[in-house]
């Protein structure tokens, strides 16, 4: 059978976080009443001309340099025209000859470490749409002019991705960088970042590439993966029986989890585009760009090497707390109050991660800061308390039982014993409570007794009420009990 | 009061001869009287212009009367204008009550003057004849069975009938200089970023712009010192001080460097026009000019370059008449690819039909390098010329128009109208500033002289047209039109 290989692209669609819109002074907060943000240039009325938001620019070149992008010294508008109700101009202002970010990379990190180069080919500024509503319209169509004129930043890709796994971890790469940035939220169910994925196969060891087919307006790193294997699977299927893969644009539809023409390429629009004569081209001089340069935080690649190399994490673990900026300005806080890395990276992957998936929430709702998950590290490695109690003080701090975990520790009792002489009681009391156990142990062969211990270290941890050290309990456990064979 | 000049006006309202109010009740009814026949107002607006007259009025008692207070005038349609119909001749925008002042009408408020109306105009400034409105042509009032040239004709016919004395109009290819030159005012072009563009319905945004359009050089100067400078709102808007453009006009030409480009005096110039701009010469001369032949070799290129250009924009500009948000929408649409054709079908007249279907071709793949891109970079060459020419001299003269004001109803073909703006085209290509003053008569229908300087060389235009007209009388010759109403 023919092995077949998938070549991926991805343009990503990221709204910036500016205030006002790419080319009016109208507010681009999310959710407020339909038509309620869109001013007169929003709504193309005769006579309005765009001015270009500084920021919008100022954050585009902020991506071009997180990327290691050439930083072209002029980039110009150009009108894609075509007819739309939500689109009120009946051009879209984009660019499409000389973009403000021009090639660069990112490096993408796989599931099993390995990492991966994707090239960008450029990336340009535009301004979005309306949207246009078909519900509760009784047959008609609403328009929301609210969302036409926010700024866009389109990320074009090379077909440089081989798998949707490679696609899903290029998306992630790119949602990281630009919440590092602070130049978008990030916020995908809110449509902050979106994306068109163009999928083709091709034969093993062919060098041409297959005819792709554009699946648009992806919002989920999920749904890239699935629509992308959905993809792929109908491709080499269609291949296989001798059919050809037409060019056409596709939606990915989650609730079937498959994509759907949408239309040939036969059919699609020329846009027509020329420079926009309203608006000047953007001219960057070497001081802006430089400026902006110094001003750049540490992005996740670097800040991932940072994690390795100084604070001796795994790849992997480095790779999951630089993946958000959140994550990582929530780790190394914790890090810092507690002083050992290792310990914080696995307590904010492990009990805090988990928790916060459990209940839904975001690092900036949780209720356990940095500094007192920290403080709470801080004991475990003095050991102050055990894992054990540990994950009782978490509990507590997470319910809001108390502000610090060393109140909660004084509160609760949850102190570790590590006193010998008290552990030895405890050890004697449940030797002579549990006789059986004991012949048992006794009479077992000698590499059976390491499994048959953990009852013994159960019942004194028990009696402890958890607070004893493990490890002594442990090593106190088989002396007595080896003294008894 | 009809017959005076703006900088007249403004002396007799300071001095207490007559109020602005007076001032405008009595155009307001030469108006009622007149415009039936000449059709030169789409809205005449008299209420506001009363109370903006009695605003100006109570200004000047208190003290506060600056250079243009109560002084009445009229704007071109495509100016928007706050709560008044703002059509730009069409149809389409029939229904188009402006939500917001352009910038060049804020100025105008600010400063006090007083609107009358809003003027005719060819339908969204495509037109040399304002033949293309959907209210219908406006007439000459030299000659009511001449055209009055355009597409800025309502704003120059008005002003040549004495209803109003001075009037705003937009050049994209010669819209302020050719009507000017048939109605016998004067009328300029500024350089392109001059004075702001934001709230004009474009047409051709690379090449329009506003301009006054008066009876004198003065009071162009007037004008133009109040509309100019740079608005956050046009990036295309220059950010250059502006001079008081009045300031230069008492200059002596002694020693002035003009140019007669030799395409501007070939085949297709009507030799009575010729005389007259010959004779214009020759008073520059007498005032201590030199005069010398110039080239400017790209000129036959302007048009074919324009109409490429032009339209091109138009098509993309004019997408926003969609019969969506605002403006015409045709009845009971079945579905969305019906309201936009029959709304833009029946929103829009021939002429602008004819300009998007030119621009949408233009811009199509496959034709864009052939046309756009090559039309680009014919304008970079035409524009070169000047800037060559300039080298050798300071201004270039020339005729405004190759002919008199033609008759209603004469040019029937599309291509021969746009030969029309054979001497006015490149100069909106190039950019530069451009002026024609009234400088001759042939048979009753006026000639108007163009005078062209370098890029913001407003103040010496102004300056060389003011002097013509301190030894002429083209400008001070009026209509036998409306004369029985004085």
């Amino acid at each position: 059978m023919m092995q077949w290989e998938t070549v991926i692209g991805l343009e990503v669609h990221v709204q910036l976080a500016t205030r006002s819109k790419i080319f009016s002074g109208a507010s681009t907060a999310f959710g407020a009443e339909p038509n309620s943000q869109a001013c007169a240039v929003d709504l193309g009325m005769p006579g309005v001309l765009p001015v270009l938001n500084e920021s919008a620019v100022a954050m585009a070149v902020q991506f071009g340099l997180g990327i290691d992008a050439e930083i072209p010294e002029v980039s110009i508008f150009d009108r894609k025209n075509y007819f739309y109700p939500d689109l009120p101009k009946g051009y879209q202002t984009s660019q499409m000859y000389h973009p403000i970010v021009g090639p660069g990379e990112v490096e993408i990190t796989l599931d099993d470490g390995e990492t991966k180069r994707i090239r960008v080919h450029h990336a340009h500024l535009e301004e979005d749409a309306g949207k246009s509503l078909h519900e509760d319209f009784h047959g008609m169509t609403g328009v929301d002019l609210n969302r036409a004129g926010t700024p866009l930043l389109e990320i074009v890709s090379e077909p440089d991705m081989r798998s949707a796994k490679e696609a899903a971890a290029y998306l992630k790469a790119i949602h990281s960088i630009v919440t590092y940035l602070g130049i978008s939220d990030g916020n995908m169910a809110e449509g902050s970042m979106r994306c068109d994925v163009n999928v083709s196969v091709r034969p093993k060891g062919q060098e041409a590439f297959g005819t792709r087919a554009e699946i648009k307006n992806v919002n989920s790193f999920r749904f890239v993966e699935r629509a992308i294997a959905f993809e792929v699977e109908r491709q080499v299927e269609l291949l296989e029986d001798g059919g050809k893969v037409v060019q056409e644009t596709r939606l990915y539809d989650p609730d079937a989890d498959e994509t759907r023409s949408m239309r040939t390429k036969e059919e699609a629009n020329d846009y027509r585009y020329f420079p926009c004569p309203d608006l000047l081209p953007v001219v960057l001089d070497d001081a802006y760009v430089d400026h902006l340069r110094t001003s750049l935080p540490e992005l996740p690649a670097e800040k991932r090497a940072r994690f390795q190399s100084e604070l001796g994490l795994s790849a992997y673990d480095a790779g999951v707390l630089s993946a958000t900026r959140a994550m990582a300005d929530f780790f190394e806080g914790v890090k810092d109050v507690c002083g050992d890395a290792k310990l914080a990276a696995n307590w904010v992957q492990g009990e805090f991660a988990g928790r916060l998936n459990k209940e839904g929430l975001d690092i900036a709702s949780s209720p356990v800061s940095a500094t007192q998950l920290g403080e709470l590290v801080a004991r475990v490695k003095d050991e102050t308390i055990n894992g054990k109690a540990a994950k009782q003080v978490f509990a507590a701090l997470w319910d809001g039982e108390g502000d610090s975990a060393d109140a909660i520790i004084e509160a609760k009792g949850l102190k570790q014993v590590t006193d010998t002489g008290a552990i030895e009681a405890m050890i004697d009391q449940v030797i002579a409570d549990s006789p059986v156990q004991v012949a048992q142990y006794r009479d077992a062969e000698p590499d059976k007794r390491g499994k048959m211990i953990g009852y013994f270290v159960g019942q004194v941890m028990k009696a402890s009420r958890g607070t004893a050290n493990p490890q002594q309990v442990n090593g106190l456990l088989k002396e007595k009990l080896d003294a008894l064979c | 009061m009809h017959d005076m000049t703006l900088t007249e006006l403004a002396r007799a309202l300071e001095a207490g001869e007559f109020t602005s109010r007076q001032l405008t009740e009595s155009l307001l009814e030469r108006i009622e009287h007149l415009d039936g026949e000449l059709n030169s107002f789409i809205s005449v607006t008299a209420e506001q212009a009363l109370a903006a007259a009695d605003a100006a009025d109570d200004a000047r008692t208190r003290g506060e009367a600056g250079p243009l207070t109560g002084l009445p005038l009229a704007l071109k349609d495509i100016f928007c204008t706050e709560g008044v119909k703002t059509s730009c001749g069409s149809k389409m925008l029939d229904n188009f009550i402006a939500p917001y002042d352009a910038n060049v009408v804020e100025k105008l408020k600010a400063a006090g003057t007083v609107s009358l109306g809003k003027t005719n105009m060819d339908e969204f400034a495509m037109g040399s004849s304002n033949e293309n409105s959907h209210y219908g042509p406006v007439k000459n009032p030299w000659d009511l069975s001449a055209v009055p040239g355009g597409s800025s004709g309502g704003s120059a016919a008005a002003v040549a009938a004495g209803l109003v004395p001075a009037a705003l109009g937009t050049d994209t290819g010669g819209s302020i200089r050719q009507p000017a030159a048939f109605c016998g005012i004067t009328g300029l072009k500024p350089t392109y970023g001059r004075v702001s563009r934001y709230g004009m319905v474009a047409y051709a945004s690379s090449l329009d712009q506003a301009g006054p359009m008066a009876r004198t050089a003065e009071d162009c100067a007037l004008l133009l010192s109040a509309i100019a400078g740079h608005d956050l709102r046009d990036s295309t808007s220059v950010a250059r001080g502006v001079p008081d453009y009045r300031a230069e006009l008492g200059t002596s030409l002694s020693g002035l460097k003009i140019g007669l480009p030799k395409e501007y005096f070939g085949d297709g110039l009507d030799p009575a026009v010729e005389s007259a701009i010959r004779e214009a010469v020759k008073v520059y001369e007498s005032l201590g000019a030199t005069v010398q032949e110039v080239s400017l070799p790209h000129t036959h290129h302007a048009i074919p370059a324009y109409y490429v250009i032009a339209p091109a924009e138009a098509s993309s500009n004019l997408s926003r008449y969609d019969g969506v948000r605002f403006g015409h929408r045709c009845d009971a649409p079945k579905d969305l690819e019906d309201l936009y054709k029959r709304s833009r079908a029946e929103g829009f007249g021939d002429e602008v039909k004819r300009r998007i279907l030119i621009g949408t071709h233009t811009l199509s793949e496959g034709f864009f390098d052939a046309y756009y891109k090559k039309a680009q970079q014919v304008r970079r060459l035409i524009r070169q010329d000047f800037m060559d020419a300039f080298e050798e001299v300071d201004v270039l003269m020339g005729p405004s128009t190759p002919t008199p004001a033609f008759d209603l109803g004469a040019n029937k073909d599309p291509v021969s109208m746009y030969l029309q703006d054979i001497y006015t085209i490149a100069i909106n290509l190039a950019g530069i500033p451009g002026i024609s003053v009234p400088a001759g008569n042939v048979d009753g229908r006026p000639v108007g002289l163009q005078i062209l300087g370098p890029h913001f060389a407003e103040s010496q235009l102004l300056n060389v047209a003011h002097q013509f007209q301190q030894v002429t009388d083209w400008h001070q010759q009026r209509p036998a039109f409306g004369k029985e109403n004085a």
